[in-house]
């Protein structure tokens, strides 16, 4: 018993400290959003004395938080459900279909896995301002769409491409068309997959923030990321209702992450080693 | 892609094409015409605004690489690997380490907590560290009074001697859970006989960890290197939200610049050559990855 002690109660110290250093500053965060402005100064950690929802209240409707709520789940919603019908439907013809010239695309398509946003934003910042697109959805959408496919797309496809071929076999011998076969057999095992794929894509649209920073101008049409850069520069000193206004940006994609962490982190992680 | 897919008796062979169009049309407009448009904008000046577009070859380029703001951002990129990419890869080693070395409890709920930066947007990670390092009310200076550090205590993110290590090290804060988590996968492939073998053999924990651990880790700690240079190569939302490249030129990073050139300055041409090199080097960065990948496959 103290041996085993012995040896644990270091290695149990540094990851706490280590987990201290994540966990305080978000704590830290929390505890003053429901604080008052003058019980924040004194003691950054403490549990409120006073609980209050006023912070909260003022940044969704003073700050305009409903507002960009809002335009990020029009956003989100959109690209998600986009993306992933699009990379099924790719990584199908990728991974089970015999779809000619299929390596030279899928280079193609990997090359877009790769670079950065800002390899595009000056030019799609030209086009969307010539189209008179700026300040509409369209543009935050469509590139996401772009660039999400091309991950989703190689993430379906080494998906369909280990599908049991068996199966398949046998659907199309009972009659099944290719599309029947897709949506009827291959899907519901695409399951784990596709819910990778859709956590991913929400995670990452969801906190976009270049794409978002340079398409929009008007306040009414910006996403919560952006919405807070700006909120920040505005009321610097007040910190209760930055770190409320923290707290509704980062709340949709915590939740996301502590119910589907499984699949979190398998694609995040698959995701960086398929770069 | 090793698969050969065939078609059915009597069934087109472009079949997949019609599942891959519309997805290929999107990326191909709002992606691929673009990195293309990037590259052929470099070679050229122009404002964004007027028709007129004067071709000038390499002239981008070699501003850029007499330019002393593009030279200060790279140089601060490169500081930024430091602290995104080496020091978190040193703690997450260490971390996986004490996670495995004996069952532990609490295993997950570590690992949930360590891995949570990484799904939080970096503008909130910003406002919260913004606090963190306040010079009056920011707890760092409040804990160094509280220990009688008093002279430790810095107008962190506005000084120009500690801007950019502080800014970096909110960068070790976001990246180490995932180079710990990488590594955790990592080391469930490790056949545990080669532990036991060792032991019999008499081998120290260190020992262990030197000539089987590390190895055994290649390949995710290629994957976690590269993964975490490349986040800082490309730096922008947290720089953004935290000191907009200030004070001064101190922590300007080249996704800034590129902003600024381009989208603040209406400098399109030469915002473009930025890209195009950044980009170029994210990109061989990146095919690295899949080598460290193919080898693994390889060993296997």
């Amino acid at each position: 018993m103290s041996l085993r002690w012995k040896n644990l109660l270091p290695r149990y110290l540094v990851l706490i400290v280590f987990m201290l250093i994540v966990l305080l500053p978000i704590w830290g965060m929390i505890a003053s959003a429901f604080k008052t402005g003058t019980e924040v100064a004194t003691s950054p950690f403490s549990l409120p004395e006073n609980w209050t929802l006023q912070n909260f209240r003022q940044a969704w409707t003073v700050g305009k938080f409903n507002v960009f709520f809002k335009n990020s789940v029009i956003v989100t919603t959109a690209v998600v459900v986009g993306s992933v019908f699009l990379s099924t439907l790719s990584g199908y013809a990728f991974g089970q279909l015999p779809t000619p010239g299929k390596r030279l695309l899928f280079g193609i398509m990997l090359l877009g896995y790769m670079v950065p946003f800002e390899a595009v934003i000056i030019p799609l910042y030209n086009w969307m301002n010539a189209l008179g697109l700026r300040n509409t959805y369209w543009a935050l959408i469509l590139p996401q769409v772009g660039l999400s496919v091309s991950f989703g797309t190689l993430w379906m496809s080494s998906f369909f491409e280990n599908a049991p071929r068996e199966l398949v076999d046998a659907a199309t011998i009972d009659g099944c068309s290719r599309w029947q076969t897709l949506w009827l057999i291959l899907c519901p095992l695409a399951k784990p997959a596709s819910t990778t794929l859709i956590v991913l894509i929400f995670m990452w649209t969801w906190n976009e923030f270049l794409l978002a920073l340079v398409m929009v101008q008007t306040e009414s049409m910006r996403t919560l990321p952006v919405g807070l850069a700006f909120f920040q520069g505005k009321y610097t000193s007040n910190l209760p209702l930055m770190a409320a206004g923290a707290i509704i940006v980062a709340l949709p994609t915590v939740l996301i992450y502590m119910i589907f962490q499984r699949f979190f982190i398998r694609g995040m992680l698959g995701g960086a080693i398929k770069g | 892609m090793n698969t050969v897919n065939r078609a059915y008796p009597g069934e087109s062979k472009w079949k997949g094409w019609f599942y891959l169009l519309p997805a290929f049309l999107v990326y191909l407009l709002f992606i691929f015409i673009p990195i293309i448009e990037t590259f052929r904008a470099s070679f050229f000046d122009w404002n964004g605004f007027t028709e007129a577009r004067t071709f000038i070859g390499l002239e981008n380029y070699i501003n850029l690489f007499s330019d002393p703001l593009f030279m200060k951002a790279i140089s601060n990129n490169l500081v930024f690997i430091i602290f995104y990419s080496i020091i978190p890869v040193l703690i997450g080693l260490l971390l996986s380490v004490l996670l495995t070395a004996q069952p532990i409890a609490g295993f997950s709920f570590f690992r949930t907590v360590l891995f949570l930066p990484q799904v939080i947007s970096m503008v909130v990670v910003g406002v919260i560290w913004r606090w963190m390092f306040n010079p009056v009310s920011g707890p760092i200076n409040q804990f160094l009074s509280l220990v009688s550090l008093d002279h430790w205590r810095q107008a962190w993110l506005g000084s120009f001697e500690y801007a950019l290590p502080a800014v970096g090290s909110i960068g070790s804060w976001v990246q180490y859970g995932f180079c710990m988590v990488l590594f955790l996968a990592g080391m469930q492939r490790i056949p545990t006989e080669y532990y036991e073998a060792a032991s019999l053999d008499g081998a120290s924990s260190f020992r262990k960890f030197i000539h089987i651990t590390l190895p055994g880790l290649r390949s995710e700690m290629g994957v976690a290197m590269i993964t975490t240079m490349i986040a800082a190569l490309r730096v922008f939302d947290l720089v953004y939200a935290t000191t907009r490249g200030g004070p001064g030129e101190t922590t300007l990073v080249t996704g800034f610049l590129i902003y600024r050139a381009a989208i603040l300055n209406n400098r399109i041409g030469y915002g473009a050559a930025i890209a195009t090199v950044l980009s170029i080097i994210i990109l061989a960065l990146a095919f690295l990855i899949r080598r460290f990948m193919r080898e693994e496959n390889g060993d296997q």
